[in-house]
């Protein structure tokens, strides 16, 4: 594996913490104040951060240790999560994708934007603080720092130190520096995973003065030993101005492995008290003793030290993990109960966060399980069929037998397109980002609610509804929602509503996208539609037609061009991909009180319900959600218009007749009416037009084929698939039949002398 | 070492020869998946009359060209004696009807000739050269003009 690889494995995994994070910070947003839910979006971040550490994403590192930072005083209750201090949160989430994408894909984050965030979010952190000394990046040349020589105090006073500019560059430094006790339990899941005690003491050891004792009290006799557990931990005490966070940062990767336990001792300082409170808070340090002497000398003195503390730290880290020099140096005890329960109770919060296991597999795999399971469905019919040819009594236990393999391929499909099911709630989530931006840009304040995001559909319909919908919740927000003060004296809560729901209905999922917002202002879109003459200015329409005309190609209302949308590019394009997945969408309008939005799409793109049907001595499957009803016509119903245009009437309004036979050029005369069956479809446009074809068969599920795969796409024709007799019937494209029936050619581009 | 190894070295190639009529044409064994019986082809609209339709191939769907209307021959009435060869070109493969295979052949490079001058390119078009073997003439194909619209996909 090499490391782009991992580096792949590490990019989605953030995806997913990603996703925590979001949707942690809503529920925050919602006045949840579990504190596990605070613990899960600050182990997002974090694990974000270590991993983007990992591989050197230095502004993916930067961003998020701030983030962190401000979550630890929330997670620390020092921070009131308000709304206000949640908006930063999501906007800062929402930075965090973007460099997270900029770190995969290239190009360029919204600096100034990021960079504004960071001071917000130090703000916060430093909330409480009072107003901070002299900050850090004043100080001159202070030192070249991160693993450099420790700082160190010696006993008698005050000693001009090292320090390590972190990403804030402002923060922690006292003179007088603060101790803290360590209690360090190492599991021996820690050893499993190649961590060794003695680099973190070590790490530990490059903080500051420090002292090390290794209690053994545990450690059983010789013959009850289990040479792989953990027997020993240890108490150091340390004196750094690094404060508490870089004490806990050096077990950053170990941390779940052990019990971890850091306090702070009081050294009767006021300043070094204050800093114990507040991690982040700058604390005033004598700059002048900076000045005075460079580092460098000092740094031998120190080195020592280190290294004798080094050495110690060894020695205790080398009789852990080689149990069998146990025999080692006694050392002091010291009892690390309490923090063993903190941590074991921490462990267990993240046990009961963590979701059912889960695998990762790539979708070509599933893809072709899919196809697999796909030929079984079809194989089968196709024996079912043969048995029943040659069988004439229909009671052999072939035919039982063929039954049961018959519920049991069924199941098997089921299962198999269940394992490419995935919740909306990924698609869900970003339109909650997509509002947030809006609601900021047009100044408007926008909730957005969410329903049945746990709602499964095929992934291919999830990555192509993110796209329809954006535009939709844009739409939404900046025609749909009034401006506040507008929203207020209509009587309405100043923050708008927008509310996004999923559900399955009898085998499709329903999303609803519904906005309290004005409604359709069908004047206006009366008017619009006759300036850009789409319908003729004396036009008799009904509500629901007047509402439909927004999916006009070429059709926007906003009095003026906006950013956002407007460019009369909206709702058609919506209608377009949806009707491209096989779905449909329909508008329900009621003015002053907002409009929603009812998309139906199906569950799958592998499989499809279908009309089986007879044209001209083929076997075509027509889409079943194009069908709007089936009639048998009669003579009296048709009528002759011009030369070759027939209508029909149905229920006194007239339809246009098209002969699919010979739009694909199957027959060359046009079929008797009255001996077919006319289709009812509804297409593009809206229009509904009348398919004759020759006879139904049936209807079934097929699966999907592609035709383009080896051959070329075919006008008039969406896909193929394979009946239960094994041969190929073809899948009727309702559009682009219906749009050749008004005029518009279905020729084909290719033709035979081209080709040589 | 096998006989196609044994062949490379010597910088021999196997190519299939088939009849169309009475004429011999033949391709490379490697573009070639497999040898089936002719099945009855579903077809296609506004497909050029070459194409005969499509037949299910384990689940492809896979395109079935008549190669002696694809010639510029007289187009083929198919019975079960014709049989479809499927090969493949990239990623694309297709059937393409012919009545017989009649041989399979082991030829060096060298014994490839260069198609002669002729008034029609469009001959020309789809022969690579020429082979002669114990009196007889062979074709040798190229299959990628003989594919469907491959010249728009390239483009």
């Amino acid at each position: 594996m090499d490391m782009n690889e991992i580096k792949e494995i590490f990019f989605q995994e953030c995806e997913e913490q990603l996703a925590e994070l979001e949707s942690g910070l809503l529920r925050l947003n919602d006045g949840d104040r579990d504190p596990e839910t605070v613990n899960a979006v600050f182990r997002a971040v974090h694990s974000i951060k270590g991993g983007a550490g990992a591989f050197g994403l230095d502004d993916l590192v930067s961003f998020a240790h701030v983030f962190e930072t401000t979550l630890d005083c929330v997670r620390s209750n020092k921070l009131e999560p308000s709304q206000d201090v949640l908006k930063v949160m999501l906007k800062s989430a929402d930075v965090l994708a973007d460099l997270t994408n900029v770190a995969r894909d290239g190009g360029s984050v919204d600096q100034a934007r990021s960079a504004q965030l960071i001071r917000e979010l130090e703000a916060l952190a430093k909330g409480e603080a009072p107003p901070a000394a002299a900050p850090v990046a004043a100080a001159p040349k202070a030192a070249p720092v991160a693993a450099a020589p420790a700082p160190v105090v010696s006993d008698d006073g005050f000693v001009p130190v090292a320090f390590s500019f972190d990403d804030f560059g402002d923060d922690d430094l006292s003179a007088d520096l603060p101790s803290y006790d360590v209690v360090f339990k190492p599991k021996s899941e820690l050893y499993t995973k190649g961590n060794e005690a003695t680099l973190l003491l070590r790490d530990l050891s490059r903080l500051g003065e420090m002292s090390i004792h290794c209690n053994m009290d545990s450690l059983p006799s010789l013959d009850q030993m289990d040479p792989e557990a953990a027997y020993f931990s240890w108490k150091v005490s340390i004196k750094t101005d690094k404060g508490e966070d870089a004490v806990r940062s050096v077990f950053e990767f170990a941390e779940w492995d052990c019990d971890l336990e850091v306090t702070a001792l009081e050294t009767g300082d006021v300043a070094e008290a204050v800093a114990d409170d507040l991690p982040m808070q700058p604390v005033p340090f004598d700059l002048s003793a900076l000045d005075d002497e460079p580092d460098a000398p000092l740094g031998v003195v120190e080195e020592e030290e280190q290294i004798a503390a080094v050495q110690q730290a060894v020695a205790a880290a080398e009789a852990a993990s080689n149990v069998v020099q146990m025999a080692a140096s006694a050392s002091r005890a010291v009892a690390s109960d309490k923090g063993a329960a903190a941590a074991a109770a921490q462990n267990n919060a993240q046990q009961a966060s963590a979701a059912a296991p889960t695998i990762r597999v790539d979708l070509d795999r599933v893809d072709r399980l899919i196809n697999l399971v796909g030929e079984l469905v079809i194989n089968q019919a196709m024996l079912s069929q043969s048995v029943i040819e040659n069988d004439s009594n229909g009671v052999s236990s072939i035919n039982m037998g063929l039954e049961e393999l018959q519920q049991l391929t069924r199941e098997i499909q089921d299962s198999v397109m269940a394992i490419r099911a995935q919740p909306v709630k990924p698609v869900f989530q970003r339109m909650a980002r997509t509002v947030r931006e809006i609601a900021d840009i047009t100044g408007k304040s926008v909730r957005l609610v969410t329903e049945g995001e746990n709602t499964e559909v095929d992934k291919t319909v999830i990555d192509k509804l993110a796209e329809p919908l954006t535009h939709m919740i844009r739409n939404a927000v900046d025609h749909g929602l009034e401006m506040p003060e507008k929203r207020i004296a209509a009587g309405k809560n100043a923050e708008g509503t927008v509310k996004l729901t999923a559900k399955h209905r009898s085998g499709r999922i329903v999303i609803e996208l519904s906005d309290d917002g004005a409604g359709i202002n069908r004047e206006k879109v009366r008017q619009k539609a006759i300036d850009n003459d789409l319908i003729a200015a004396d036009a008799n329409l009904s509500d629901e037609e007047i509402d439909n005309l927004i999916f006009h190609a070429g059709f926007s209302t906003a009095d003026k061009v906006s950013d956002l949308s407007g460019r009369g590019v909206g709702m058609d394009v919506v209608k377009r991909s949806i009707q491209a997945l096989g779905g449909r969408i329909n508008i329900s309008s009621k003015p002053g009180h907002g409009s929603v939005f009812t998309m139906s799409l199906p569950l799958t793109l592998a499989v499809l319900d279908g009309m089986v049907v007879t044209v001209a001595g083929q076997t075509l499957v027509v889409p079943l959600t194009a069908i709007v009803e089936t009639l048998q016509p009669d003579a009296a119903a048709i009528h002759s218009f011009g030369a070759t245009q027939r209508l029909i009437s149905i229920r006194n309004s007239f339809c246009p007749l098209v002969d699919v036979g010979r739009i694909l050029n199957f027959r060359a005369t046009q079929a008797n009416p009255v001996e077919g069956v006319a289709l009812l479809v509804e297409s593009e446009g809206g229009g509904q037009r009348a398919l004759m074809v020759d006879a139904i068969q049936g209807q079934r599920q097929v699966v999907i084929k592609s035709l383009e795969a080896n051959y070329t796409h075919v006008p008039g024709i969406a896909a193929a698939t394979i009946l239960g007799d094994g041969r190929v019937a073809l899948i009727l494209d309702v559009d682009a039949v219906v749009s050749a029936s008004r005029g518009q050619s279905l020729h084909t581009e290719t033709s035979l002398a081209a080709a040589g | 070492m096998t006989l196609l190894a044994k062949n490379l070295t010597k910088g021999g190639r196997e190519f299939i020869a088939f009849r169309i009529g009475d004429q011999e044409f033949c391709v490379n064994v490697m573009s070639v998946r497999e040898i089936r019986g002719w099945a009855p082809a579903t077809p296609m609209p506004h497909a050029p009359q070459y194409v005969l339709g499509v037949i299910n191939l384990r689940g492809a769907v896979l395109p079935i060209i008549d190669l002696s209307a694809r010639l510029g021959m007289k187009p083929a009435e198919p019975t079960v004696r014709h049989v479809i060869i499927v090969t493949q070109v990239k990623h694309k493969v297709v059937g393409l009807l012919v009545e017989a295979v009649s041989d399979i052949l082991t030829i060096k490079d060298e014994d490839i000739q260069p198609t002669p001058d002729m008034s029609s390119d469009f001959e020309r078009t789809f022969a690579r050269g020429m082979l002669a073997i114990e009196g007889r003439m062979i074709c040798l194909i190229e299959l990628e003009a003989v594919f469907p619209h491959t010249e728009s996909e390239a483009a």
